[in-house]
């Protein structure tokens, strides 16, 4: 089994109309041994901007105290908060820097650019090749599934209610069907000046 | 190892609290060729003098005034050598600060980082310090930025300076001419005017260099354009 399944999890993310939403599984689990149901995947960087690091467990915790660093260093020196774009290109040389040891994580970046408001949405693969698309992005151990829910589901300027029942319906009907996602989850929406983080109850079995 | 003799700093306090060689390096800069930089409302402008001691040199084919990334250009009064080496230094910085970041550097940024290669040679064994100072042009988040960067690794921020031969009376001129709604235009043909103030000989298009920096980026201006301003100063 690929190592980057070892602990299981799911992240997700969508563009709305002056929106986005990111969405992750709780589940710590040691192949299919569940050992927690409270394991954060999804940090936040800045004040409108989210990463979710699916993927080895180690490496998520490393990864994210990797580019902590890496950002405080930044808005330090540059006496600026980072765009969402930045983030993304500074995480992508950061994974790549390891091409042939990687960290076994599968980031997803969302937030709205601090300047022009725009949503941002970007998903990479363990050495950080970017990928930017209008609508949304998966990662994680049933990244199947949830291209699956997430085409049903996406559709183009979602207000920020219907963005979170979207992403929500997508993630956890998503998680329903792979043995090593799931346990509950957290969704967090992005708007301009308001952050709405909902905890959504899932089947446990 | 013979050269391990020398790899202490050249560069050591004088009983008085000075640093000779910084204040030998400044003398060197003062001795070079007049340069002026002049921030106005929609751009930066730099210019210097770059005089040719015999009619056979081919004018054009070196330059002073450089582009250092697409909305950044500097030029110096000094050594012309020791400039190349900062000219690529700053490249170098720009595009690795690209690659990572896939944004184009701050001015702001670059300078620093130039300073700090600058401030570096003052302090490291078996080197001296940089015989220029720099004058760094740049626009960027909509805005234009001047700076001065000296030998000693000091920066400043100015709205319109001039360094080199004479700068003492080109920072006058300025000082009397400057204002703040400056379209560029009128500060190309200002920056001109006080390079004539300590100017020796006649002034052409031959012996003088222009480099402009707005929203479109930095770029260096042609003879023939540069002729243009020069038929409107007396």
């Amino acid at each position: 089994m690929s190592i980057l399944a070892y602990n299981g999890g799911a992240v997700v993310a969508m563009k709305g109309k002056d929106c986005v939403a990111i969405a992750t599984d709780k589940r710590y689990g040691i192949q299919a041994q569940t050992i927690s149901a409270n394991f954060p995947k999804v940090f936040q960087m800045g004040p409108t901007l989210y990463v979710g690091l699916p993927g080895l467990a180690t490496d998520t915790q490393t990864v994210y105290q990797r580019l902590k660093f890496r950002m405080n260093l930044y808005e330090l020196k540059e006496n600026r908060i980072m765009r969402p774009n930045t983030f993304s290109a500074m995480l992508s040389n950061l994974l790549y820097e390891r091409r042939f040891g990687p960290y076994f994580i599968e980031p997803v970046v969302a937030g709205l650019d601090p300047i022009d408001n725009k949503p941002y949405v970007c998903n990479m693969d363990l050495i950080g090749c970017p990928n930017e698309p209008e609508d949304f992005v998966v990662s994680g151990t049933c990244t199947d599934q949830l291209y699956g829910m997430c085409e049903a589901l996406w559709e183009p300027n979602l207000s920020p209610d219907e963005l979170f029942e979207t992403i929500s319906q997508a993630l956890v009907n998503a998680a329903d069907r792979d043995a090593i996602s799931g346990w509950g989850a957290v969704v967090y929406i992005i708007e301009k000046d308001k952050i709405t983080e909902k905890h959504v109850k899932t089947r446990m079995d | 190892m013979a050269s391990e003799r020398y790899s202490f700093s050249l560069t050591t306090f004088s009983p008085s609290g000075k640093l000779v060689q910084i204040e030998y390096a400044l003398a060197a800069v003062a001795a070079g060729g007049t340069s002026v930089g002049i921030k106005a409302s929609n751009g930066v402008v730099i210019a210097t003098e770059n005089k040719h001691k015999s009619s056979l040199y081919d004018e054009h084919s070196v330059n002073k005034v450089e582009m250092i990334t697409g909305h950044i250009g500097m030029v110096y009064s000094g050594m012309g050598p020791d400039y190349r080496l900062l000219v690529a230094q700053a490249r170098k910085t720009a595009q690795q600060y690209y690659l990572m970041y896939h944004e184009p550097i701050p001015t702001a940024q670059l300078v620093q980082r130039v300073a700090t290669v600058m401030q570096e040679y003052t302090q490291s064994g078996g080197v001296r310090p940089f015989g220029v100072s720099l004058l760094v042009c740049g626009w960027d988040g909509g805005r234009p930025y001047l700076f001065q960067c000296d030998p000693s690794g000091a920066y400043f921020a100015w709205k319109a300076t001039a360094m080199g031969k004479n700068f003492n009376n080109g920072k006058t001129f300025l000082e009397k001419r400057y204002t703040e709604e400056l379209e560029l235009d009128d500060a190309v043909h200002t920056a001109i005017l006080t390079l004539k103030e300590g100017f020796e000989g006649a002034m052409t298009a031959d012996n003088i260099e222009v480099g402009i920096c707005d929203a479109a980026g930095f770029r260096r201006l042609e003879p023939a354009h540069v002729k243009d301003y020069l038929a409107n100063i007396p």
